[in-house]
């Protein structure tokens, strides 16, 4: 049966040649007065390929969330490039699609009325078959009964489904997760992963995700970009070869051990220097002593 | 409590029209709310007729008591002329009414509209910011001299003030409504690929509702205010003129009843506002049902 969804999923894959990548080249981007300069990323290169399941992994406050805003086109690097299929990325549109770190469904829209919202806006899709096709995505992401409530009428891991549903229907090349499961209680959390990687398994759209949980991470990815602390800088890309479709009992595989282990280092040593260079420092220097 | 509801029949299906508002009233007789409201009237009014007419305390025997008001108030012969028989009473409340409606009517029709696009807009609030901040602290009693001048009769300086005020408050409101507005909804918008209208009609203008009513609750308020402070000095009828003429002409009854009956109107028309909000906000009264309120 999993060999099965597997070669289907190889199909498809090869079928949606629409599979898009992304690539940064050099890219800095600093925040602040001209004198007062604080860097975020400083010639950062990352590629996100075709099909893949990027996770992107940093310590808290280390630009992550820049990242995404470059990509989606809220902001504009002050050097370096951002190719999206060898072409420049110049603000945001329907082709990369957001996942936002707190739910951004519009709360005065109806589920149903959110997840139309895009292809009524540009009028690319009309009448029943928009209809048909957000049904199609309601069914699911499972969220038929409660088309007709308002956001804030959903709990949290509805609400993400919904903003699932909302990027898909847009069929966009590439599909940019910013810590899109944060704030979830733990349950919720879990059966959100799951969920989530099912659809990516589905199709592999090209995806970009970015997580501060390593745990998240390993269970979601095929390559893992650990990113240093603030500038941005890539530390070190850990290739996860865990077979899929996967379940949440391969975490505890020798495999998914060697490769906490290794991403956790880097992650503590890069989180102890954003905690010395702060108000921690003389934590980060006993601890960090103690830890050694 | 919580017995009495239960034994009654589980409804399947929502009770429509009249029998929903019956549902309502039974649902509300069963809280201690309208009763804590009738209390309070009840002990406002005691304290009123104690202070006038029970205890008869030094200068409050100048002041008609409740029952004084009120006998008057419902008397086919008023002995002071302003009763709910006699037709001036309600050529007062019709011609305050008017002015309300025009005025709040004007300043709801220029001041949301200026309110969203300064709220959206950097380049129209580098213009128009600077120019209402400015103009808006002056009180409204200081435009009167000038109003006069301004504008023949005295309708149209009367509606000018009452319009002045509630626009500044609208206008205020509606662009604090736009700033509130969270960035993520502008930028889920444009990912969506929205043009600047699209997120104008979908996402700021519903986006600031909610601020827009609390500000035209404000506003109608304040029109209420500045209107009766406006016929006060410059009118020949509504309801601010009933009062400053009775004081006057030495009828205390009538100023009375002058005030009272604003009061009333005053209120309905901030409840028809909140009426109009809710209806049109109905994603925001459900979350609000959600927290309890």
């Amino acid at each position: 049966m999993a060999q099965d969804t597997l070669n289907h999923v190889k199909e498809t894959t090869a079928s949606k040649a629409g599979q898009s990548k992304v690539e940064f080249r050099h890219v800095s981007k600093a925040y602040g007065d001209e004198w007062d300069l604080e860097p975020v990323i400083e010639n950062l290169s990352v590629d996100v390929l075709p099909g893949e399941l990027t996770v992107i992994v940093g310590p808290s406050g280390c630009g992550k969330s820049t990242i995404v805003n470059l990509i989606a086109g809220f902001e504009k690097p002050d050097s370096g490039k951002i190719l999206l299929d060898d072409s420049l990325v110049t603000g945001p549109a329907r082709d990369r699609m957001v996942v936002f770190q707190e739910s951004a469904l519009i709360p005065w829209q109806t589920t149903y009325q959110n997840i139309v919202f895009g292809p009524k806006l540009r009028g690319d899709l009309k009448g029943n078959a928009l209809r048909a096709e957000a049904e199609r995505l309601l069914v699911k992401v499972g969220l038929s009964e409660f088309k007709n409530k308002y956001p804030l009428q959903l709990s949290g891991g509805m609400q993400r489904r919904a903003e699932l549903a909302r990027a898909l229907i847009n069929n966009p090349r590439i599909m940019i997760m910013d810590e899109p499961f944060r704030g979830l209680d733990a349950m919720s959390r879990g059966l959100m992963q799951e969920f989530f990687l099912r659809l990516f398994e589905e199709n592999r759209r090209t995806n970009l995700f970015v997580t501060s949980e390593i745990d998240e991470a390993i269970f979601l990815a095929d390559r893992i970009v650990v990113l240093s602390n603030r500038p941005a800088q890539v530390r070190e890309v850990i290739e996860v070869n865990l077979p899929r479709p996967r379940d949440y009992k391969m975490l505890s595989s020798p495999e998914a051990y060697e490769i906490k282990r290794e991403a956790m280092a880097i992650l503590h040593e890069e989180a102890m220097k954003s905690f010395k260079s702060g108000a921690g420092a003389d934590f980060a220097e006993t601890y960090g002593k103690a830890g050694n | 409590m919580s017995q009495a509801t239960t034994a009654a029949p589980q409804r399947t299906t929502a009770p429509t029209g009249f029998s929903m508002f019956i549902y309502r009233l039974k649902k509300s007789l069963l809280t201690p709310d309208p009763y804590l409201t009738v209390f309070g009237v009840a002990l406002w009014l005691f304290t009123w007729w104690l202070l006038c007419e029970g205890l008869r305390v030094d200068r409050f025997d100048k002041i008609p008591g409740p029952v004084a008001v009120f006998s008057e108030l419902f008397s086919r012969t008023p002995f002071q002329g302003i009763s709910i028989f006699k037709s001036e009473y309600y050529e007062h409340i019709l011609v305050s009414c008017q002015r309300i409606l025009i005025a709040f009517g004007i300043a709801t029709g220029v001041g949301v509209p200026l309110g969203l696009f300064m709220g959206w807009s950097k380049r129209i609030r580098d213009y128009a910011f600077p120019i209402l901040e400015m103009l808006r602290p002056i009180p409204i009693l200081a435009w009167v001299p000038l109003s006069i001048l301004m504008f023949p009769g005295f309708e149209a300086p009367v509606i000018f003030l009452a319009t002045l005020a509630s626009l500044f408050v609208t206008t205020l409101n509606t662009m604090l409504g736009v700033d509130s507005i969270d960035e993520a909804y502008f930028r889920a918008a444009g990912c969506l690929g929205s043009s600047n209208w699209d997120i104008f009609k979908n996402v700021v203008v519903p986006g600031a509702l909610p601020f827009i009513f609390t500000g035209l609750q404000i506003s109608i308020g304040v029109a209420w205010f500045s209107l009766v402070a406006a016929e006060m000095v410059s009118g020949d009828l509504g309801l601010g003129y009933l009062i400053v003429d009775s004081y006057m002409n030495n009828v205390t009854v009538p100023m009375v009843i002058g005030m009272i009956t604003l009061g009333f109107v005053g209120w309905i028309t901030s409840v028809m506002v909140r009426m109009l909000g809710n209806w049109l906000m109905q994603w925001h009264v459900k979350a609000l049902a959600l927290q309890g309120r």
